[in-house]
C-alpha cells in the first residue's frame, strides 16, 4: 500500500513545518520552503496542518499510487494530472488504486506540495519527519527519493464512498508571482546601512541568482552599502533573515539555513510573505517594502485566524 | 546582576536577539548561555525554543500563542521583551554548576594535505610547537552552530591564531580540526569550510539519534590531546 515512483524528479524529499527546539545544539530545523501551502493542504484534507508532505521541484516526479487515497497538490501549479485528466491545486482528489500521478509543466512557482489524507509513513528524527540532506535522516532514510522508491500510505480509503467536491477560496492562497513585493522588518543592522544603501535596499528590483538553493537565495542587484563597516560576532539567524555579503549583495536565508550567522541582518521577510518569496526561481525578481513589527504581527494573526476558519470548514464538509 | 545594557531586537516576527555586547568574552557568553538555561526551564506561553551564542540569545516564539496570553502588549515582540527583561536578573550565571570538561583525542599527524605545517610556517614555528601550544589549553565552548553538533569554542593562543582560508574548501572531512582566527572547532559532518585544517579526530561529535545528538554544549570546556 504505497506510492511508488516511476520517476523521481529533480528534487523530492519529505519535509513537514520544521524541527524546532534543537538549533541550540546546531541543529536546522529544515522543513517545507513554503509552509502557508503546506498548512493549507493539509488543512483542506483535515490532516494536522503538519503532516508530512512531499515537496516537489520540476521536473517533478511521476508516481503510481499503489492503494485508495484522498490527496491534495498546492503551492506551485506543475500542471498535474491523474490518469491523463487535469487536476486542479488546491481541491482535494480521489486516487484509484493504480492510478498515475504526473506533472506536466511548469505553469508558476517553484515549488509544489503533495499531501495525502492521513498522511504517508515517514522517518521521524527530533519530533519532526522533514529531511535534514545534510545529515542524511529524517524524511525518506534521509535522501531525497530516487526512481524505485516507494512510500507507505498510512490511510485506507473506501473510494466509493469519497467525495471531494470543494476548494480552498481564493483569498487565502498566497498571491505568487514572479516579481512579488515582500514586505519585510528591519533587521539589527539595518540602522548601519548608509543613507544610499537604504535607498538601494527599498527602491530596487533585485534578481534571484542561479547559485540559490534550499539553504538560501543569493540575489543580484545595485551593491548596498554601509555608513560604516560593522562587525558581527556569530548569533542565530532564522528563515527569512536577509544578510548582507561583504560584496554589498543579499543573501535572503531559506528552509535550509543554519543556524547562526556573522554578516550584517538588515532585514527579514515577514512570516505572512515567506511563501512568496519561497516560490521564486531563478531569474524571477524581488522588491522589499519596509514594514512595522505590529503589522508583520497582525498579518501573520490574520492567517492563523483563516486558517482556524478553513479547518472548521473542513470538519463540516468532509465525507471521505 | 551586571548591569552593562542589554540591547534587545527582533529577530523577523517570531524570535527576537537579547544581546549582551559584540565581543567574544567569557563572562558575556556566561550570561547569554544562562539566560537561554533559564528560560528553557522556566517556559512561558508560547515558547518555541532558546539558542544562546557567543554574545546573545535568541528567543523563538509561537507569536499567535503570545498574543493571547499577554493581550495587554501591543505585539508579541514586546510581551517577550519584557519577558526577557524579567529573565535576565534570575538568570544570573551560577557558579556552583558543574562543569563538564571532555577530551577529544586529535591526530596531527596525517600527510600534508591540510594546513598544519601552513600554520607552522607561516608563524615560524614547528609542527611540533603548533601541536604543543594547541593541545595545552583548555577550551571553551561558546555555541553551537554551522553544523549539527559543530562547537565554536576558543581562544586560541595568539602564536597559532590564524585567519579563514582565502578559498573555502569544497569538502572537509568529518572529524577535522580546525581554526579560525582566535577559534577552533571540529567538523561533525563532512561539510564545504574555511577553517585551517590542523588536526583530525575519530570523536563522534554529533551522533544523531543519540539521546543527546550533540557531544558538546555551551558552556562546556575542552581539551585536546594528541594521539601519538
Amino acid at each position: 500500500m504505497s506510492m511508488l515512483f516511476q520517476k523521481a524528479g529533480i528534487l523530492t524529499t519529505v519535509q513537514d513545518l520544521g524541527r524546532q527546539r534543537f538549533r541550540r545544539f546546531g541543529i536546522n530545523p529544515s522543513g517545507a520552503m513554503d509552509r502557508t501551502a503546506v498548512r493549507l493542504i493539509n488543512t483542506l484534507l483535515g490532516n494536522d496542518a503538519g503532516e508530512a508532505v512531499l515537496e516537489m521541484h520540476f521536473p517533478a516526479p511521476q508516481i503510481i499510487f499503489e492503494a485508495n487515497a484522498v490527496a491534495a497538490i498546492g503551492g506551485a501549479d506543475f500542471a498535474p494530472t491523474l490518469d491523463g485528466q487535469r487536476l486542479e491545486n488546491w481541491r482535494p482528489f480521489i486516487v484509484k488504486k493504480g492510478s498515475v500521478l504526473k506533472f506536466t509543466g511548469k505553469i508558476t512557482g517553484n515549488r509544489a506540495y503533495l499531501a495525502l489524507k492521513g498522511g504517508f509513513k515517514t522517518d521521524e528524527w527530533l519530533g519532526s519527519a522533514s529531511t535534514n540532506l545534510a545529515v542524511g535522516i529524517g524524511g525518506f532514510k534521509g535522501h531525497k527519493l530516487e526512481h524505485g522508491d516507494s512510500i507507505p500510505i498510512k490511510a485506507k480509503v473506501k473510494s466509493k464512498k469519497a467525495k471531494a467536491d470543494y476548494r480552498i477560496s481564493n483569498s487565502l492562497i498566497p498571491h505568487y508571482s514572479r516579481f512579488p513585493t515582500v514586505r519585510i522588518l528591519p533587521g539589527a543592522e539595518f540602522e548601519f546601512l548608509s543613507e544610499r544603501g537604504r535607498e538601494m535596499l527599498l527602491h530596487q528590483d533585485f534578481t534571484i541568482s542561479t547559485n540559490s538553493n534550499r539553504m538560501g537565495f543569493r540575489l543580484t542587484g545595485e551593491p548596498i552599502t554601509l555608513a560604516e563597516p560593522c562587525e558581527s560576532i556569530s548569533s542565530a539567524v532564522d528563515f527569512g533573515t536577509i544578510q548582507l555579503l561583504p560584496d554589498g549583495q543579499l543573501i535572503v536565508l531559506m528552509a535550509d539555513h543554519q543556524t547562526a550567522g556573522g554578516y550584517p541582518r538588515i532585514g527579514h521577510v515577514i512570516t505572512r510573505d515567506l511563501p512568496l518569496m519561497a516560490q521564486l526561481g531563478a531569474n524571477d525578481k524581488v522588491a522589499f517594502h519596509l514594514v512595522k513589527t505590529a503589522d508583520a504581527e497582525n498579518l501573520a494573526l490574520e492567517f492563523e485566524r483563516e486558517v482556524n476558519l478553513l479547518k472548521v470548514a473542513v470538519r463540516l464538509k468532509t465525507d471521505f | 546582576m551586571d548591569e552593562r545594557p542589554v540591547r534587545i531586537f527582533p529577530l523577523g516576527n517570531s524570535a527576537l536577539t537579547v544581546e549582551f555586547g559584540n565581543v567574544i568574552n567569557e563572562d558575556i557568553n556566561r550570561r547569554a548561555i544562562a539566560l537561554a538555561e533559564y528560560l528553557e526551564q522556566n517556559r512561558f506561553p508560547g515558547f518555541v525554543e532558546s539558542v544562546p551564542a557567543y554574545a546573545s540569545t535568541t528567543i523563538f516564539y509561537d507569536l499567535a500563542t503570545v498574543r493571547s496570553h499577554f493581550p495587554e502588549f501591543e505585539t508579541a515582540f514586546a510581551a517577550v521583551e519584557q519577558i526577557a527583561r524579567n529573565a535576565g536578573p534570575k538568570s544570573n550565571p551560577s557558579s556552583t554548576a558543574e562543569i563538564r570538561i571532555i577530551e577529544i583525542p586529535v591526530h596531527f599527524d596525517f600527510e600534508n594535505e591540510f594546513d598544519l605545517a601552513f600554520v607552522a610556517e607561516t608563524k615560524g614555528l614547528g609542527i611540533e610547537d603548533v601541536v604543543e601550544i594547541f593541545t595545552s589549553k583548555t577550551y571553551l565552548v561558546f555555541m553551537l552552530g554551522f553544523l549539527p553538533g559543530f562547537a565554536y569554542m576558543g581562544e586560541v593562543d595568539d602564536r597559532i591564531a590564524m585567519p579563514r582560508k582565502e578559498t573555502p574548501r569544497i569538502s572537509v572531512p568529518k572529524g577535522s580540526v580546525g581554526i579560525a582566527g582566535k577559534q577552533t572547532g571540529v567538523y561533525s559532518l563532512e561539510s564545504p569550510g574555511g577553517w585551517q585544517i590542523i588536526g583530525r579526530t575519530e570523536t563522534e561529535m554529533f551522533t544523531p539519534n543519540a539521546e543527546s545528538p550533540s557531544l558538546l554544549q555551551p558552556g562546556d570546556r575542552v581539551r585536546f590531546v594528541a594521539v601519538k
